[in-house]
């Protein structure tokens, strides 16, 4: 065995994080937090988008250093002054965003920047058996020699984990690993938790979804505007409480006022596309959206839905089949004109098809508009006129910013989503694209996001909503359409459906199917 | 009669290509291991020239080859800490500060030939040293195996490029580093210094292929002695696809059309003497637009890293 697996064991005991402080420009990130996790427990750590739960991590895991406040290890103070520091205290961190060389394969992710048993060379072999015993140990399959590219989310997530365990990280901090991944896969993934508690593991895990935090936690710690406004043990709180504790109100489930939709706006047919890897994504969508209608699209990633959303922005090709939205044919629409048919996206990767990281909040506001005659005085922008329109998009939609003035990459993951949807919507658009609305999002946000989708529904807007959260979906969608394989292998009505039913579509499994099953073993079970 | 002029002319054109590609190789090679770890140093024509200017200089003074390739050596690990100071550290933008960076080389080996030379001078370069054996072999032996130190030497660099960038945890980091920063800085790699010890590799080498000109190859120097070969050495980066046996192939197809251009002028063909001296670039545009395959560019190529920025 080499001399990384020796370090394997955890051996990282109590760490401590004393009145942690730290600012960025024109931002109070942490004021005073004290956060603490003890050998084989799980500590949540809840509150809403900004609230500064990632930077209070990154302090932990090094990447900040705290403008005052103690880090303590095992009853010594530690300074970190770089990741490193902290790997070496037995810390590892799984980030919100993952931190993968795609170009590299599994193992070399995994050696990367670390002493190989072969003095200069990098040892593949050796690390390749390493991950696929430590996969094995806590079920986390993955292929040691496949290039991280060509994995699902699902499994580069893995990567994470076994990257941390690799490095024999005692305490792993775990930033919103839930929000990329199918029901399903969290599951897989709480099993690998509670492997690795026994173990003797401690695990920092940050959610957005409250049924997750009581399923695997035995302590939260909820923050708000960088304070702890709330801690105890799981078990005594109920999810109302966390709720209350995250927003300072109640949130209520989503509730569409029945309503009859109107005429259908927006038709597809035999839409075909392929996909990044050369095979065919898409293999003949055929729907129809009404005005006033939200038609929900089901399915687990990598089944077309990212294809579609792409197809429908113009910003992918159809090989063939045809879009006709208010009866024009926008097949081979450029963005711009889909744009002044009034069609609107909130694409699903918001970093890279939704905003640009560099421009400032304002100028990402009216990063469309720049053409539209109300921003434009002759030939130049009218900057009064757009900053006034930001602003009050900012304040209608509670985007949490210091001002306009600073890049959006500064926004927590929340706040750019709410950003992006504000601005579709003030362009009045009649259709609207939406993928994973609310991935990452806080609870209050994410209300106020449904909300949204709902109010522009009564005004007669038809809106796509693909998610990967049933709930979401069976609580906003007049119809919900599954996807499977590039294809809708079933159309339901609201409320006509039960989560296991959408669940088989999922995986591949059609009505008429299951109802010929259920009849024949004449449903088994109470 | 005809069958032996041509057989001396293949072995004429093969022998200057193998002459040729030498400052390409270090040049090419070293700016594939800057911009493998992110950075594009456009100046590693001007380390080029300050570097050959040195390498001449010091020759001239001490009549000592080895003390000029190490001032060679020296100029371009200065002028590499220089670049990595303002792109990484500073986080200029790289393409400004590579241009800065060759119009310095340019002016100060310019002056400094003036002001301490003066007059066009000689030395006496590394001779060809024959490999026992090996270069008796007819045909490829006097071709391959009787060349300089710097030939074998540029010729050797490419399966050790290669072996680091492939095989070894330093090549794995320096790929990290040009990919995706932030996740080497979240497995504690010191992504500044990696970035740091690229470029100046890159620039040590961007040296010795101006050493290779002026104490080697030509063993003279004048003003703009490289005339853009730095240039062309960046380009056969993107066309050999940051591999540095995609670099070995780039530099030997421009060499190879170089030295038949030269041949075809000794030869007396007809062909206006500019023209035949634009081939060789013309055939850099080409082969640029059809292998242009951004798929292998690192990521972070020109990106400067900053911590706090995700
Ligand atoms: N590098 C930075 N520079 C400036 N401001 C920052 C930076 N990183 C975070 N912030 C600000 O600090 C605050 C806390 O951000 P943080 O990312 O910690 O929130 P979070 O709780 O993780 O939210 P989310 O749930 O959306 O991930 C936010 O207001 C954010 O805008
Ligand atoms: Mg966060």
């Amino acid at each position: 065995m080499t001399a990384a697996r020796e370090a394997v064991r955890p051996k990282t005991g109590r760490v401590e994080m004393r009145d942690i402080v730290k600012r960025f420009p024109g931002v109070l990130a942490n004021s005073g937090v004290c956060f603490d996790v003890v050998p084989g427990e799980v500590h949540a750590l809840l509150g809403e988008n900004g609230a500064g739960k990632s930077t209070l991590m990154r302090q932990l895991y090094g990447m900040y250093r705290p403008d005052s406040g103690q880090i303590i290890v095992d009853g010594t103070v530690r300074n970190f002054r770089s990741p490193a520091d902290a790997i070496a205290a037995g810390i590892g961190m799984i980030h919100q965003h993952f931190m993968l060389v795609p170009t590299m394969t599994v193992a070399q992710n995994v050696a990367l920047g670390l002493p190989s048993g072969r003095g200069p060379f990098t040892d593949t072999k050796g690390v390749s058996k390493e991950v696929t015993r430590l996969g094995n140990e806590y079920g986390l399959k993955v292929d040691p020699d496949a290039f991280v590219w060509q994995l699902s989310v699902g499994e580069q997530q893995r990567v994470e984990i076994i990257k941390a365990l690799y490095r024999g990280a005692g305490l792993v901090i775990l930033d919103e690993p839930t929000a990329v991944l199918t029901p399903q896969e969290v599951e897989d993934l709480f099993t690998t938790f509670r492997t690795m508690l026994t173990e003797g593991h401690s695990l920092i895990f940050i959610s957005h979804k409250l049924y997750e935090v009581k399923a695997i936690s035995d302590r939260v710690t909820v923050l708000r505007d960088g304070q702890v406004v709330g801690s105890g043990r799981t078990c005594d709180l109920s999810q109302q409480d966390l709720v209350h504790m995250m927003v300072g109100r109640e949130v209520k489930d989503p509730d569409p006022r029945p309503h009859t939709p109107g005429p259908e706006l927006v038709k597809m047919q035999g839409l075909k596309a392929m996909g990044d890897r050369g095979l065919e994504a898409l293999r003949g969508i055929d729907l129809s959206i009404r005005s006033g209608e939200i038609l929900g699209l089901a399915g687990v990633s990598g089944n077309g839905q990212k294809e579609l959303a792409e197809c429908l922005a113009g910003m992918r090709k159809l090989s063939s089949g045809k879009l006709l939205v208010e009866g024009h044919d926008m097949t081979n629409a450029t963005v711009n004109e889909r744009f002044d048919r009034g069609m609107a996206f909130i694409p699903e990767e918001r970093m890279r098809d939704g905003a640009i990281r560099e421009f400032t909040v304002g100028e990402n506001v009216f990063l469309h508009d720049h053409m539209s005659k109300r921003f434009r005085r002759w030939i130049f922008l009218s900057f009064d006129r757009m900053r006034e329109h930001a602003l009050s998009l900012v304040e209608l939609f509670s985007v949490k910013t210091p001002s306009l003035e600073v890049p959006i990459k500064n926004l927590s993951g929340g706040n750019i989503q709410k950003l992006i949807m504000a601005r579709e919507l003030s362009r009045d658009p009649f259709f609207l694209v939406a993928a994973q609305p609310t991935r990452g999002v806080d609870i209050g946000a994410s209300e106020y996001i449904h909300d949204s989708l709902l109010a522009q529904r009564e005004k007669g807007m038809a809106i796509l909503l693909i998610s990967e959260d049933l709930d979401e979906l069976r609580g906003l969608s007049d119809r919900i359409a599954v996807m499977y394989e590039g294809g809708i292998i079933g159309i339901v009505d609201r409320g006509s459906s039960t989560v296991e039913e959408l669940g088989f579509m999922m995986a591949g499994v059609t009505l008429e199917q299951m109802r010929k099953d259920g009849a024949s073993t004449g449903k088994a079970c109470p | 009669m005809k069958g032996l002029f041509s057989l001396n002319v293949l072995t004429g054109v093969l022998n200057s290509m193998i002459a040729l590609a030498t400052p390409f190789l270090y040049a090419a090679i070293g700016e594939t291991f800057a911009q493998t770890a992110g950075v594009v140093n456009l100046g590693v024509d001007g380390i080029m020239l300050l570097a050959a200017f040195g390498a001449f200089f010091v020759t001239l003074m001490t009549g000592n080859l080895w003390l000029g390739l190490l001032a060679a050596a020296a100029i371009g690990l200065a002028m590499g800490l220089i670049m990595a100071l303002i792109s990484v550290t500073l986080k200029a933008e790289q393409g400004v500060s590579g241009i800065g960076l060759y119009m310095f080389g340019l002016g100060m080996s310019s002056l400094l030939f003036k002001v301490l030379v003066g007059t066009v001078k000689t030395v006496q370069g590394f001779q060809p040293v024959s490999i026992p054996i090996l270069s008796t072999i007819p045909f490829i032996g006097p071709i391959l195996f009787n060349n300089s130190v710097l030939v074998y030497g540029a010729f050797l660099l490419v399966p050790l490029a290669w072996v680091v960038l492939e095989k070894t945890n330093l090549g794995l980091k320096f790929k990290a580093v040009g990919q995706n920063p932030a996740a080497a800085d979240s497995l504690g790699i010191n992504v500044v210094a990696i970035r740091y010890l690229a470029v100046c590799i890159g620039a040590i080498l961007a040296g010795i292929a101006g050493a290779s000109l002026s104490i080697s190859l030509l063993n003279l120097f004048q003003d703009d002695l490289t005339s853009g070969q730095g240039f062309i050495a960046v380009a056969l980066v993107y066309f050999g696809g940051w591999s540095p046996i995609g670099v070995l192939g780039g530099a030997l197809l421009f060499s190879a059309v170089n030295s038949i251009q030269l041949w075809m002028q000794v030869l007396g063909v007809n062909l206006p003497a500019s023209v035949a001296v634009m081939l060789p670039y013309i055939l850099t545009i080409v082969a640029l637009m059809m292998t242009a395959n951004r798929a292998r560019q690192p990521a972070a190529l020109n990106k400067p890293f900053d911590r706090s920025e995700n």
